[in-house]
């Protein structure tokens, strides 16, 4: 029932881009979608798709699996380029009774539309490259320095990743609970948007009961192995900075120069 | 020096109502003394609510002792300078796997408990990959425990605990949620700790199968050890077994109750073979008169034994046992 959602789902492959270190990957996210704002220019949004391909190239993960992930928003993306599209004032070059298309509509819309794609594109390219367990890695790193303001750096990371672990495993008892329920004749089919709502308090009565009976078994679970905060903790995989991640560090810098470039010359 | 030493253990569930008062405490544990040596295979046995997991939760410093007192490998569970010294030392396995796996991939989470206790990197992979080893799941290291097997998790989980480097392992219903195939694969891997590592392993569950090859078995009933000894002696047992809700093993009962069609079969079969030997025992015709030699002479031996181990043997059930154990020997000899 989930299994369609390619959409921030790691793929598993070997590839530069796998190998790279997470935090180069989120900061690059980062920059790139940035970037993205930055550029405004027919040459700017070519230079990203350019760079966006290399990228995909560069991280082995099947085209197709990778678009398969836009269909959940395509719908967004539809709407979005509709409204641009029809709602832009300026020169008419297309009329359909009330409906006018502008001429600066129809480039609006365009790259409204490349720039959803490619945001879209650029971070499922990092989710698809990273497990999210070196994501939060990433993100504990890359946030120590709030550290020093009394910010819960690690358990916050600590908490994304039991969250991230718990997800399928309360999606299948979702499953589970539902199907118990259908069994006693409960109605999750309706079209009545009331009775549907009403429909869920007896699957989300049973969920949050069971899902606070797993917290309070991992808790004791992460105690009896010893788990006492981030103090004195050792890593079993620490994040070192190696010569590919600083070359990667160059290219993006390069990039960024060249999308402020492009804004700038065009 | 004991492994686990209990002695006259108490533990109270103390119940709040909603203002935080004390409502009543439930008495989950009521005086329990308890001796485990360094190396041994302990199964518990007892139905549900007899305390069972309780007690296992005092091993590990998970719950604290209402009066009496815990020591593990001679640390007093309720000395907080220890408390994370004893939760290395002896670990545990839960019941529910699902809800003892924190990493999403295997061999993260096998390094969890290394990481907690501050080894140093290069160390914990030399770790995980011995522990994953030991329980045979070396070629899963990658995978997400989602997509493994309820036995293959339960084994992650055990190779998470000897991360650790434990003295001991506790092992609370470990195969409840498990099927069939699972149990064993579960089983099998604790007793190679067990016999490879000489790790001492607490086996707490309610499946009398998985007690049989333990060295010592405890029976909880009511906050209360009821039975201990041999799985021998506690199995002959079959209707003082029956009055604390407990199943003996399905070939011992088919043995108690031929037994008590007539059969001359000693009280004390655990196995198929062996219950196979004694009844072709039987077929073949032994004369009465020579299995009342053999059991006498069995007897004789039996008593050096006990003499020699300084065993006393001096509770009215372990006379009976004694009694079923020679008639086995006679069997069998």
């Amino acid at each position: 029932m989930f299994d369609s959602i390619t959409l921030g789902q790691y793929y598993q492959t070997d590839s530069a881009l796998h190998r790279l270190d997470p935090r180069v990957k989120l900061v690059g996210t980062f920059a790139y979608l940035i970037a993205l704002f930055v550029v405004d220019s027919w040459v700017g949004y070519l230079l990203a798709a350019l760079f966006l391909a290399a990228m995909i190239k560069l991280s082995n993960v099947p085209f197709r699996y990778i678009v398969r992930g836009m269909k959940t928003i395509l719908f967004l993306l539809v709407i979005t380029v509709c409204f641009n599209l029809f709602l832009t004032p300026g020169e008419v070059i297309w009329q359909f009774g009330f409906l006018k298309m502008s001429k600066e509509g129809l480039s609006f819309a365009i790259k409204m539309a490349l720039r959803l794609s490619l945001l879209i594109l650029g971070s499922s390219i990092m989710t698809l490259t990273t497990t999210p367990t070196q994501l939060t890695d990433a993100l504990e790193s890359l946030m120590r320095p709030l550290k020093k303001v009394h910010v819960p750096v690690h358990e916050i990371s600590m908490m994304m990743s039991i969250a991230l672990r718990f997800i399928p495993i309360l999606m299948e008892e979702t499953d589970k609970i539902m199907k118990a329920q259908i069994a006693r004749g409960a109605d999750f089919e309706s079209k009545n948007l009331i009775k549907k709502i009403k429909s869920l308090v007896p699957l989300l009565v049973p969920l949050f009961i069971s899902a606070f009976r797993r917290a309070n078994d991992l808790a004791m679970a992460m105690e009896a192995r010893c788990y006492r905060g981030g103090e004195g903790r050792t890593k079993m995989k620490p994040l070192v900075y190696k010569g590919r991640d600083r070359a990667a560090y160059g290219v993006l810098l390069l990039y960024f120069a060249a999308c402020i470039a492009t804004r700038v010359i065009f | 020096m004991s492994m686990i030493k209990i002695q006259k253990l108490i533990h109270d569930y103390i119940k709040r109502d909603d203002e935080g008062n004390v409502a009543g405490t439930v008495r989950a544990i009521s005086g329990v003394d308890l001796d485990v040596q360094p190396g041994q295979f302990i199964a518990v046995l007892g139905h549900n609510g007899s305390g069972k997991s309780t007690l296992a939760k005092h091993l590990n410093a998970l719950l604290f002792p209402t009066e009496g007192t815990v020591w593990v490998d001679g640390m007093d569970t309720k000395d907080s300078a220890h408390l994370w010294e004893i939760r290395r030392e002896a670990g545990m396995v839960f019941q529910n796997p699902d809800n003892q796996i924190i990493a999403q991939v295997v061999e993260e989470d096998v390094g969890f408990g290394p990481e907690n206790i501050g080894v140093p990197t290069e160390e914990i992979w030399k770790r995980v990959e011995e522990s994953l080893a030991a329980v045979g799941m070396l070629e899963h290291r990658k995978k997400s425990p989602n997509r493994l097997s309820g036995g293959q998790k339960q084994r992650v989980s055990i190779a998470g605990v000897i991360a650790m480097e434990p003295k001991c392992i506790i092992l609370d219903e470990p195969t409840a949620m498990l099927d069939p195939n699972g149990r064993k694969e579960v089983i099998k891997a604790a007793m190679k700790l067990n016999r490879e590592k000489g790790i001492t392993v607490i086996l707490i569950t309610h499946y009398m199968e998985e007690a049989i090859d333990a060295d010592r078995i405890f029976v909880m009933d009511q906050g209360e050890v009821a039975m201990q000894g041999t799985p021998r002696e506690i199995f002959s047992q079959v209707e003082r077994m029956k009055e604390l809700q407990l199943d003996v093993p399905q070939v011992t009962l088919l043995a108690h109750e031929l037994r008590k069609a007539g059969l001359d079969l000693p009280a004390s079969i655990l196995t198929k073979e062996e219950l196979v030997d004694a009844l072709l025992g039987c077929e073949t015709g032994q004369s009465t008169e020579v299995a009342e030699k053999q059991k006498s002479t069995a007897a004789t031996e039996e008593q050096k034994n006990s003499a020699a181990t300084g065993e006393q043997k001096s509770t009215a059930a372990n006379r009976q046992v004694q009694a079923g154990e020679e008639a086995g020997h006679g069997n069998q000899g």
